[in-house]
Parts: structure tokens; sequence; C-alpha cells
């Protein structure tokens, strides 16, 4: 008896469910239809991948034979026993450090100069912003080696003063800095941002500002670089997350090798290396993981610390 | 001492375009002054050019004697309350109003008690730890007012400040400037495109028209003796009546004139040629349709009639044409689609000119 009972009742949830799921598909499948070739996108070409670089992370694997287990040993090596890890570590973060406050004031600099209503706007916008177009193509990369080259034109200019330049490109001292510099050099678009940003602050305040006798550089830093947090914090993060991917520009100068004397050998170039010079999949899985997690810790931080400098006017 | 200010030949050009036309005017120290006039006329042009936001293209402004035509704006001893309160949004109210006394280096000592007196002034002691968002729109006004006053200015400009507000909240803080200024006594130039506004704030009110002064006087001046059609449709609400009229005789003490179909005595000469068509200005409320009131002006068909409660406004067509509005007090048994008489007392009718001018 009682447990017929029970049974009805599990019939009935069951038709219960199936209605449900059947008017949840009324409702919303042709919603799902639109959304399949991102799903297929986003799970096979993103999602998928991602997993399973996760898991070869964890296994030996040359592309060739069945990846082996390895457990924690490909992050093991990497802080106990490959200097080569820690060297590109120390490339990438010095990259970052260097290239992403001197970009971005930069961009803010420029940008404040052409928010200051000049004639041709468009023109100098169209003109800045095109370094960003090209800057990460070879073909600038290649060009950049020419330039700062031992006969490049950079020394050849230098030489007008009778400066005898360095070969920038192949002294270890200052190939990474060739970098940094192309890199400041795309500067475009955290500038267009930056402007955008600047239009938004209402001319009434810095009308205001001048009444109460504040100079331009007090405006500036009191009402523009407030008022400019939410977008300075935004291309911050931005360009952060692009330093620490940053890869052709090394790749080109150095022809791959991270060289001089590894000052280029940027993490990414690592990587690379590891996983088509010398088909360590499983390693290079780990490396990118590895770099993954500190993206991710430097954009948490970011965001942790963001409320107390960044001004949110909603 | 309050500050007095002279515009003289005061001129504004936009590259080509010419948009303030040779402004003078005499602001007499503690007077509360207001630019009234239809939007685009030029008054915010003139407040920003005596605040310094905007350069002087031509003739020359004193402050207290002083020319300042080349000073910069923090140096004019000036404070300016804006339309969009333009309030500092990432600082606390507090912030805000330190603001100024912070740039010109005073100390935090000084700074609080200028601040607090301020703000019990204005009654935002209980605002000043927060931000400008968190305010509504009346206490964001008080703030930007409060910002004005702690920098003891020798001179208050308002542009439209009251404009962003309720119709409730702008009669009180309408009234609360009004009493600011009698217990602060300094010169407040005030901007409205208000004409209710102007009469009830203003000791001087100046009537901008197009980039000119077209009068300058206090406020019942105005509204009993406009200079021209433009002050007496201006000032004064609901507006002045026109009618087309013809002078038909003129002596030494009196005129005649016939206005819709009929022939109206007035007891003084109209300063016209007999013959000339003139425009014939009476007030709503200066009509009446008793016989008791004056004369018989014309007969009106009621096209709409507004029961206002404090009074009736009546819509009518005359016979020849002409629409007439007749403001009458308290409440009226006038039913629409019926004619009544409009009743004028000649001592208060308007004529202007050909050229506008009052005649
Ligand atoms: N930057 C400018 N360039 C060219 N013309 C301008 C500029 N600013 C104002 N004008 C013109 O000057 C005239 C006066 O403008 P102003 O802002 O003083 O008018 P207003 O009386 O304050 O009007 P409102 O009541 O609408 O605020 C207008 O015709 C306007 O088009
Ligand atoms: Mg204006």
């Amino acid at each position: 008896m009682t447990a017929r009972a029970d049974a009805s009742i599990d019939i009935a949830a069951g038709r219960a469910n199936r209605s449900v799921l059947s008017r949840f598909w009324e409702r919303n499948g042709a919603g799902y239809m639109f959304l399949v070739p991102w799903l297929i996108g986003f799970f096979g070409l993103t999602l998928g991948p991602a997993l399973i670089s996760l898991y070869l992370s964890f296994t030996n694997f040359d592309l060739l034979r069945e990846p082996v287990w390895v457990g924690t040993a490909n992050y093991v090596r990497m802080v106990t026993a490959d200097p080569k890890f820690a060297a590109s570590m120390r490339v990438t973060f010095s990259f970052v450090l260097f290239s992403v406050p001197l970009k971005l004031c930069f961009a803010l600099l420029v940008a404040v100069a052409l928010n200051r209503g000049m004639r041709g706007l468009p023109l100098y916008r169209a003109v800045f912003y095109l370094p960003s177009l090209l800057g990460a193509s070879v073909a600038i990369a290649v060009l950049w080696r020419q330039l700062f080259a031992a006969d490049g034109l950079v020394n050849m200019f230098l030489a007008n003063f009778g400066i005898v330049g360095p070969s920038w490109i192949s002294n270890p001292n200052y190939s990474l800095w060739t970098l940094i510099v192309l890199s400041v050099w795309q500067f475009g678009s955290p500038m267009i941002i930056f402007l955008a940003g600047l239009r938004q602050i209402p001319a009434d305040m810095y009308e205001a500002a001048s009444l109460d006798g504040a100079s331009r550089w007090r405006q500036f830093y009191k009402i523009t670089l407030p008022l400019l947090t939410p977008v300075i914090f935004f291309n911050a993060v931005v360009q952060t997350i692009e330093a620490f991917k940053a890869f052709t520009p090394a790749f080109i100068i150095s022809g791959g090798t991270g060289g001089p004397i590894n000052s280029t050998l940027f993490y990414t170039l690592y990587l690379y290396q590891e996983a088509f010079a010398y088909f360590r999949m499983g390693y290079a899985s780990a490396l990118a993981w590895v770099l993954v997690v500190i993206v991710a810790l430097f954009t948490g931080f970011a965001f942790l610390t963001s409320k107390f400098w960044v001004h949110y006017d909603d | 001492m309050a500050t007095s200010v002279t515009l003289t030949k005061i001129v504004k050009r936009y590259g080509e375009v010419e948009v303030i036309h040779g402004v003078d005017l005499e602001i007499v120290p503690g007077q509360f002054v207001v630019f009234v006039g239809p939007s685009g006329c030029g008054k915010s042009t003139l407040l920003r050019m005596i605040a310094g936001l905007e350069p002087i293209s031509g003739g020359d402004m004193l402050i207290d004697g002083e020319r300042m035509n080349q000073v910069p704006a923090a140096r004019r001893g000036i404070a300016m309350v804006f339309q969009s309160y333009a309030l500092y949004p990432h600082m606390s109210v507090y912030k805000n109003l330190a603001f100024g006394l912070e740039t010109a280096g005073l100390k935090d000592a000084e700074i609080r008690p200028r601040v607090m007196r301020a703000a019990e002034i204005l009654r935002i002691v209980p605002l000043l730890e927060r931000k400008p968002k968190q305010l509504s729109g009346g206490q964001r006004q008080r703030v930007a007012i409060g910002r004005a006053i702690v920098r003891e200015p020798r001179i208050f400009l308002f542009d439209e400040p009251l404009s962003n507000l309720d119709a409730e909240l702008r009669v009180q803080m309408r009234v609360e400037i009004a009493k600011l200024h009698r217990e602060l006594g300094n010169t407040m130039i005030y901007v409205t495109h208000d004409q209710v506004e102007a009469m009830t704030m203003a000791d001087t009110i100046v009537v901008l028209n197009g980039g000119h002064v077209e009068q300058v006087g206090a406020p019942l001046d105005l509204y009993n003796a406009p200079r021209n059609k433009f002050v007496a449709g201006f000032i004064g609400s609901p507006k002045m009546n026109f009618l087309e009229a013809r002078l038909e005789a003129v002596d030494g003490v009196g005129s005649a004139l016939s206005v819709a179909g009929t022939r109206m005595i007035l007891p003084r000469a109209v300063r016209a040629t007999p013959g000339s068509s003139v425009q014939f200005g009476v007030r709503p409320e200066h009509i009446s349709l008793s016989e008791a009131d004056g004369l018989r002006l014309a007969d009106l068909r009621v096209d709409l009639v507004e029961q206002l409660g404090g009074a009736t406004m009546i819509y009518g067509t005359t016979a020849d044409g002409q629409t007439l509005t007749v403001s009458l007090d308290g409440q009226q048994d006038v039913a629409r689609g019926s004619t009544v008489t409009a009743h004028v007392d000649p001592r208060r009718v308007h004529i202007f000119l050909e050229d506008g001018a009052a005649g």
C-alpha cells in the first residue's frame, strides 16, 4: 500500500520534471540555439584545451608518446632546478614593471595634451594610434632590430653628436630596454581610452577649481587624476596582462633565442621554446599555468586595492 | 564693505560672431542684481566675463574701481555657484568646502572654523562627511553655495542655481538665498530666465535681450514703467496683453486712440503723431469686468476659463479678432462661450510706438 503510493509519487514527480524541462526548452530553446556557435567555440577552443593543458601540466608529454603522469614533478622542477625559469621570470617581471607604468604615463601625457582642444585633433589621434596597430606586427619588430642595431639609425643619429652607441640589441644591458621602448611606443590604445575618460570630466569642474584658485597642475592632480582613476585602473589591468603575455617583439629581436645571455628571454618565449623547440609539452603546460596564476594574482590584487584609490561615481 | 562692479561698453565676440554688444552697467555695492532675459540673450556669457571664465573682447570691467579685464578668475575675489553645482564628486562635502582654502595654503586650524561656520549657515553640518552623490538636489545646491561662502568673496555670482530643483524647493531656496544676502550683505549677481525669481529676489533687475541691456531698474519700476515692449512683455506674469491701436489725436494733457473698435481717452500725451499705429498694452490683472473699475475696452467672447482658486484666468477674443487675457481675483463665475465686457483703468495702460519704445 505505502510502497505503491511512493511509486505513484515518483511517477508524478518524474512527469512534473519532464514538463518543467519541456517548458524550459519551449521558453529558452531558441536562445540556446543561437548560443550554440559560441558554446562550441568556448568549450571546444577555450575551456577544453585549457583543461587539457591543466591535465598535461602534471604529465610528461612529447606529442609522440602517450602522456605519462608525473604528479607535481614539473612544478617542483621549475622552482628547484631550472635556472632558465628564474631568468625568464626576472625578464618578464622587469618588463612589466617598467613598460606598464612608462606606457601609461606616456599615454596619459599625450591624451592630456590632445585634450587641450587643439586643431586637427582627429588627425593627431590617428597618427598617435598608428603605432599600436603596427607595433605588434612582425614587420615593426624587424624594423626595431634595424633601428637599434650596431649600425642602426639610432647610432647613426648619435654619431652626429660624436657618441658611439653600442649595439643596443646585442648588449644584454640594453636589449630589454629596446623592447620596453618598443612597448611604450605603442601607447595608442590606452591613450584613446584616457582621452575618452578626460572627455567625461565636465568643464565646469575645472572652472570651479580655477575660481577656487587652483593652478593647472593642482587641477590636474586634485581633479583630473582622481576622476580618471577608473580609467587608469582599467588601463593598468589590461596593459599588465598584455605585458605578461608579450611575445612577438622578443621573439623577432632575439631570433627566438631570448638572447643575448637570456636578457630578452620573456617568460612566454621560454614557454614557447620548451613546447616547440624541445617538445616538453607537459612542462610547457605547467609554465603556462604558472603564468595564469601570476596574472590572476596580479589582477585580483589590483581589484582588491582598487577600493582604496579608484573613485567610482555611480 | 561691499563691492561695486562697473561694466563699460563690454563686448563679447566668439570669432566673428558678436554676442554681447557693448553693455554698460553700474552695480551698486551690496545690491542683489538679477540678470534676466530669454534663453541665449547672453546672461551667462556676461556673468562668466565678470567671473573671469571668459575673456572680455572689448570694454572695461572694474571691481571696486580696479580694472579686472586681465586679472585671472581666482584673484578677482569672486565666488560662483553653477547651475550644475560643479561639486567635486570624489571629495566629501567638507573637502569640497575646504578645497579653495587649502589651495590658498591656509592651515587646517584656520580652515575648519570657516567651513563649520558656512556649514552652520546652510544647515549642512550633518552632511559634511558625505560624498556629493549621496545628497539630494537641494542639499547639493546648499553645498555649492557653502563652497562659495567659505572663500569670503567680495562678490557672489549665481548662474541659474535653482533650475534643477523642483518647484517647491525652488521657492524655499529662493527665500534662503535672499536671506543669505541680507545676512552677508555682499554684492550678488544672479542669472535667471525666470522673471518670477527676478521680481522676488532682486534689488535691481537687468533685462537683457539679444546681447543688449533693455532696461535696468527696481522690480516694481520695471513692472510699472517698462521702457519698451520687450520689457513690458517679459516682466510680469501672466504676460501683458498687446492690442493693435491707432492714435487719433493728441493734445497737451490727453490722447485719444481707437483700439479694438473702441475710442479710448488716455489722461496723458502719447509721444507720437496722430494717425500712427501703436501697441496698446495692458496687464491681465489690470482688466476688470465691472464698469466701476474704468473705461470700457472691448466685448470679449470667452474661449477658456482657468480656475486657479485664488484667481480666475479668462482667455477671450475681441470682436476684431485679437486675443486678450484677463486675470480676476478670487473665483469668478464666467461661462465659456459667453460674452463679457473688459474695462481698464486708463492710468494703467501702456502705449508702445512702432519701434517698441514706450510712448
Ligand atoms: N562658445 C561659444 N561659441 C559661440 N557662441 C557662443 C558660445 N557660447 C555662447 N555662445 C552664444 O552666445 C549667446 C549667449 O549665450 P549665453 O550662454 O550667455 O546665453 P544665456 O542667456 O545664458 O542663455 P540660457 O538661458 O539658455 O542659459 C548665445 O547666442 C550662444 O549661442
Ligand atoms: Mg545661461
